[in-house]
């Protein structure tokens, strides 16, 4: 008999499949309910862009006119449908300050901050990982409390203390590394990891710290299940028990603290690209509050929600696929 | 009980927590009284020389415009530990308020307000503040709502888990069969049980109330001059990096040292409870 034509699994895949879809469902009303929010606190105050642009000498004729033109004379609900419709279309409308489509000037950006995020993922993951095993398995240890410490000191340093400090050291006093990432066109490889140094440092700083105090948490939590004193009476090394009966059962609830620490990633980018003069999406959002350029900040806010719905998505999908009770219950 | 024998308590904590609750004890006093020992006026220009070294007269240097540090900085924790204390206790009323009565309300209350609250987290904070900075504006009180109503959700489920528990337990159940009205199982039932945990959470919300305030304002969306909290002074002073001065660092490390004090502080007596 094959596998597929076995019922009892089949009925498992189709629950599987089931609740993978009812977890994505959750996720679009979410980002759905986002928006909302979104759009309702841009547009909660009186005042609007036609007299931000015009300014004090306009007629009030004139700022009817340039309302009409963009819109804004139309019912709340019906310009929200709008600019959610337009944002699924990948058409975010104007940005006012600088006058070009707000997708164009977000798609010129967002590379950069992918690629910071990326290569701070993959620096502060293997730190944060065994960091967290290493306390979770000597817990109570002097190892433990150390690393406690540690990290429970570095979750609150703000980053541009972080930030300050690399840039004293690496530029001021030892002229390693460039202390703002403005790079030429024609830059080399050299070049443009020498100026993503400092950013990736900063950031991976507070993320490391974050991740693994959840690693070591989500390592105890299975530790003090019955199946690992069973393993234990069996007698055996603490190593295969980890490796063996630990880390498997743990990788759901890790995989889920990894994504909602790098989600901090988004949040920390702000700071550490405007330290660094780093040409990406969050400080192009910080340009967009200082010139209250509503229609780019509206898109950056939810650039940086989606991600962020994104990975808590994909975290609960592999806590699902990866969790055999919670693919049969 | 714990004002009667201070010491004892104190002596319980782990090194780690003393030195916690010396930094916050430190930095209230400094946010209560510290313009009182300011040697100079915060706006005066004292130096001609900017971003000078540590000297008797001044013992933090000078900042850009050649004005005392050490002034500046005993002003601006001030704004920081006010507006951050302030916010703390706006977010957890808020926040607990919704959760006590979610958790004995109606049902079709928790669900609505549970469902807005998740939407509500699934904005990053530093994401959510910059979006209500550019509609309403960054003048002290608005501050101090922006960043409390930020915060609110986070605090909400906490104590909406704790009293969703207690609401089971034996004793809630005795009083709602005396027909006790609702807000006093709430407030004098479920509230006192759950004080412990949320006096955690309110010190880890001040934590990340006082990073987010003073990330805004090194961004320049927080305090606005001429009020500056801690945050706003490295900013101001960013231009002094390159001499390695003072005037960015030692604000920057003022932060560090309050919010770090916090958390060493709850740990300790977190592990003191659960011990």
């Amino acid at each position: 008999m094959t596998p597929s034509a076995d019922p009892g699994r089949r009925a498992s895949h189709a629950r599987l499949l089931r609740m993978i879809v009812a977890r994505i469902g959750v996720a679009v009303m979410t980002l759905f309910l986002v928006s909302l929010i979104i759009f309702v606190i841009t547009n909660l105050l009186p005042g609007d862009a036609a007299q931000e642009l015009l300014g004090q000498t306009a007629t009030p004729a004139q700022i009817a006119a340039l309302r009409h033109e963009m819109g804004l004379d139309r019912p709340a609900p019906v310009r929200f449908g709008l600019w959610l419709a337009g944002l699924a279309g990948g058409d975010a409308g104007m940005s006012m300050v600088t006058n070009m489509p707000v997708s164009a000037v977000i798609a010129e950006r967002l590379p950069n901050s992918l690629l910071l995020a990326a290569i701070a993922a993959l620096v502060s993951v293997p730190f944060a990982l065994s960091a967290g095993i290493l306390s979770a398995v000597n817990r109570g240890g002097r190892i433990d409390s150390a690393l406690n410490l540690a990290t429970l000191s570095m979750v609150a340093v703000p980053e541009f203390l972080v930030a300050t400090i690399a840039v004293l050291i690496f530029s001021v006093e030892l002229r390693w590394l460039p202390s703002i990432s403005m790079l030429p066109p024609d830059a080399t490889l050299l070049d443009r990891l020498q100026s993503l140094a400092m950013p990736v440092a900063s950031l991976s700083f507070v993320v490391v710290a974050q991740m693994a105090r959840m690693t070591r948490a989500a390592i105890i939590d299975q530790l003090d299940r019955p199946y690992v004193e069973m393993a234990r009476l069996k007698g055996l090394s603490a190593r295969r028990i980890v490796i063996g009966h630990v880390l498997p059962n743990a990788l759901g609830p890790i995989v889920n603290a990894m994504a909602l620490s790098l989600s901090y990633l988004l949040g920390g980018a702000i700071i550490v690209e405007t330290i660094f003069n780093y040409p990406g999406l969050a400080s192009l959002m910080v340009n967009a509050v200082t010139s209250r350029d509503m229609p780019l900040l509206q898109a950056c806010a939810m650039i940086f929600c989606g991600i962020y719905l994104m990975m808590m998505l994909a975290a609960d999908l592999i806590a699902i696929i990866a969790n055999p009770r919670l693919r049969t219950a | 009980m714990i004002a009667a024998r201070p010491l004892r308590w104190v002596g319980r904590l782990r090194p780690s927590g003393k030195v916690g609750l010396a930094l916050v004890l430190l930095w209230a006093l400094v946010a209560l009284l510290g313009p009182l020992f300011a040697p100079y006026s915060i706006g005066a220009f004292i130096d001609q020389s900017v971003f000078s070294r540590p000297s008797a007269q001044m013992p933090l240097g000078s900042d850009y415009l050649g004005r005392d540090v050490l002034s500046r900085l005993l002003s601006g924790a001030r704004y920081t530990v006010g507006l951050g204390a302030g916010a703390t206790i706006i977010a957890c009323t808020i926040g607990t308020s919704l959760a006590l009565t979610s958790a004995v309300g109606r049902r079709v209350f928790d669900e609505a307000m549970s469902r807005f609250m998740d939407a509500f987290t699934s904005i990053p904070s530093k994401i959510l503040a910059l979006v209500m900075v550019a509609a309403f504006g960054s003048s002290l009180g608005l501050l101090l709502l922006v960043t409390a109503l930020t915060y609110v959700p986070g605090n909400y489920r906490i104590a909406r888990s704790l009293a969703v528990n207690l609401n089971q337990m034996d004793f809630v159940q005795v009083a709602r069969a005396r027909g006790e009205p609702i807000a006093y199982i709430a407030v004098r039932e479920i509230l006192p049980n759950m004080i412990h945990p949320l006096l955690a959470d309110l010190g880890l919300r001040f934590v990340f109330i006082v990073l987010l305030l003073s990330a805004l304002s090194f961004l320049g969306l927080g305090v606005q001059p001429p009020n500056a909290d801690l945050g706003s002074l490295v900013r101001e002073n960013m231009s002094g990096i390159a001499e390695g001065a003072p005037a960015v660092l030692v604000p920057a490390l003022a932060i560090a040292s309050l919010t770090i004090g916090v958390n060493l502080l709850i740990d300790a007596l977190k592990r003191k409870a659960g011990a």
